[in-house]
């Protein structure tokens, strides 16, 4: 399967609002991904990021906003018109026909000739490792080929635009990790603008060129997984993206003091507009260090648990203020249960948030 | 039944054996007193008279209200299987699509006519039809509408019950999203995974309408039923007979629904042809 003339569309969502029933599910989204770009709409639950996803692909009618594929208003245009792909959650492979049969839907329905048809949909089912499997029902596939099948039909009419509504959430870890990198391999290849909403942060970070992060009907923060992750721009990306440790701080003139240690303050506004006084320090495990107890400056701990993780072990701490932090560490070190150890911070700048946030 | 059995537990062998004996001979003595009724002769032998009779050539003239009533009952039956896929098919599949909300409501509306004994319908009905006739005239196939409530809760059952395992919220939004518009997603996706409950609704169809008597009697149409009952004043052999006939096909017709609501492909040899080419 090669890339066609089509593929790769800009999309561009601008102030999308959509109400349910007297719930504002998005509160004026504005998107901007570039052609050929690879974006994950992560967050928690109920935060809209599928409803995202079902407003761009016109399963659900928006009640403000705009939202442009190559710059052209598709609002108003039907779903079934709007060219696009997509994949489900829940396995949505059409029972009563086989996966070639699957795969040649859409092209069935753009009354593709069927000798192109079968060719396409046989080269479709290659690209995803399936064509073995083609005359299987919906009901002999496991869950990961149902998967690959129903991406085979969202790309074999080459859509301009391929959404992904958490097509993995349903499959088993190992089963999620190759067909997370088999998508990116496929998307990558193909160029074709994806859109993937996943609640896993994992998965986002892993394939994702940027990730949007969603709260509350709204995109929270976009930027690289990188960026996220090292310079998250609210307290809620800050916890939302990987593990933080939440420690009693105070800020003052812009900068952090924790534990004697005065710190930077990540994220814009300074300080995230926070009044100077008490404060929750946002600290990552692997900004914690391990060090000899009595070492100067450092933070006295006693172990309370500790997990092997395979590359490395996470161990709980309880500091003497009762506040618990984990820490990760080399497997090499075994500290165990009520073991007095010793902590030092390392880095220069953390996350801040309220007390009560 | 043993001590260590849980409770709600499927019964054992023994119990099922017992089971289905007492219910098999509860529904066995009648017909086999049937079956011998059609054969026995005045004298108190038997003979083979009353079933040769109903196959004669001349059966159609003797019997030929039991004929009538016949064509009229598989008449009424193909208009109440229509109505019953006009109406109430297209409802339940827009109730299930865009108003889930209602699912409950449908519901029960549908499960309101078998509430209601038979009489208390046709006495409601006597006035209805008076109406009916004027606007339609009183053939025996008006007789479909009254029918096709009737139905609603048999043919609402075996609908939902399909609906209920086909998600065809997701299949709709995938075959859209797939360029389909909705007339294709009805033909192509919708109708395809809802076969064995539309089969198993108009086969339940057909065999209440073929049994249906209280009504058609009451409102004085001429019909399977009430044709039989005819009979049976002046052939009660013959009546017996035509009414074997009838649980004979409707024994058929639920056979085939058995065999449609089992989990069987019709179409297995083709994947192997299929993965064949593809590789």
């Amino acid at each position: 399967m090669t890339p066609s003339p089509n593929i790769g569309a800009t999309v561009e969502l601008i102030d999308v609002v959509k109400d349910y029933a007297g719930h504002r599910a998005l509160t004026g989204v504005s998107l901007s991904v570039r052609p050929g770009e690879f974006v994950a709409l992560l967050g928690p639950s109920g935060c809209g990021k599928t409803t995202v996803l079902r407003a761009l692909s016109g399963l659900e009618p928006v009640n403000g906003g705009s939202i442009l594929i190559d710059g052209i208003d598709v609002v108003d245009v039907p779903v079934n018109r709007r060219d696009i792909g997509m994949v489900f959650q829940s396995y949505s492979l059409f029972p009563h026909l086989t996966s070639i049969e699957n795969v040649e839907f859409g092209l069935r329905m753009r009354k593709v000739p069927i000798a192109d048809r079968r060719a396409r949909a046989v080269a479709a089912l290659e690209l995803v490792g399936l064509s073995s499997l083609a005359g299987r029902y919906a009901h002999q596939l496991s869950g990961g080929q149902q998967q690959r099948v129903a991406l085979a039909r969202a790309l074999v009419t080459r859509p301009r635009v391929l959404l992904l509504d958490e097509p993995l959430s349903a499959l088993d870890a190992k089963v999620r990790v190759q067909l997370r990198d088999e998508i990116r391999r496929i998307q990558t290849n193909l160029g074709i603008t994806t859109l993937f909403v996943t609640h896993d942060q994992e998965e986002a970070l892993a394939v994702a060129d940027r990730v949007a992060v969603m709260r509350d009907g709204n995109i929270e923060q976009i930027g690289t997984p990188e960026e996220l992750y090292t310079t998250p721009a609210t307290p809620f990306v800050a916890a939302f993206i990987g593990l933080s440790n939440r420690m009693p701080a105070t800020l003052s003139g812009g900068r952090v003091t924790l534990y004697g240690e005065t710190l930077s303050v990540l994220g814009s506004p300074p300080a995230n507009g926070l009044a100077s006084g008490p404060v929750l320090a946002l600290v990552r495990p692997e900004d914690l260090l391990l060090v000899g107890n009595g070492t100067a400056g450092s933070i006295p701990a006693v172990v309370v648990a500790t997990s092997f993780l395979g590359s490395l072990r996470r161990t709980q701490l309880r500091l003497t203020d009762s506040t618990l932090v984990s820490v990760q560490h080399d497997v090499s070190e075994h500290p165990q249960p009520g073991d007095r150890v010793a902590l030092r911070l390392r880095g220069n700048a953390v996350s801040v948030s309220a007390l009560d946030d | 039944m043993s001590a260590d059995r849980p409770i709600g537990a499927a019964p054992g062998p023994v119990a099922r054996t017992v089971i289905l004996s007492v219910v098999g001979i509860l529904f066995a003595i009648p017909i086999l007193a049937m079956v011998a009724f059609s054969f026995r002769n005045l004298a108190g032998g038997y003979t083979v008279a009353h079933w040769a009779s109903v196959f004669s050539s001349a059966a159609t003239v003797t019997y030929g209200v039991v004929f009538t009533g016949l064509g009229n009952s598989l008449l009424l039956a193909m208009v109440t299987v229509l109505i019953m896929l006009v109406i109430l098919l297209p409802t339940m599949i827009l109730v299930q699509l865009q108003f889930p909300r209602l699912r409950r409501v449908l519901e029960f509306v549908c499960i309101i006519p078998i509430t209601v004994p038979a009489i208390v319908v046709v006495v409601g009905l006597a006035p209805v039809y008076s109406v009916v006739a004027r606007l339609a005239g009183s053939s025996v196939w008006t007789l479909a509408f009254a029918y096709g409530v009737t139905v609603l809760p048999y043919a609402y059952r075996a609908i939902q019950s399909n609906l209920s395992v086909v998600d065809i919220v997701t299949l709709s939004e995938a075959a859209r999203s797939l360029g389909a518009g909705w007339s294709s997603v009805l033909v192509r996706v919708i109708l395809p995974n809802l076969r064995r409950g539309i089969l198993a609704a108009a086969f339940i169809t057909v065999a209440v309408v073929l049994g249906e008597f209280t009504i058609a009697s009451l409102l004085n149409r001429v019909t399977l039923q009430t044709a039989l009952v005819q009979v049976s004043k002046s052939d009660p052999f013959v009546s017996v007979i035509f009414s074997l006939l009838a649980l004979a096909f409707a024994f058929v017709l639920l056979l085939l629904i058995g065999r449609l609501a089992s989990d069987r492909r019709t179409r297995r040899t083709r994947p192997a042809r299929l993965e064949k080419k593809a590789s």
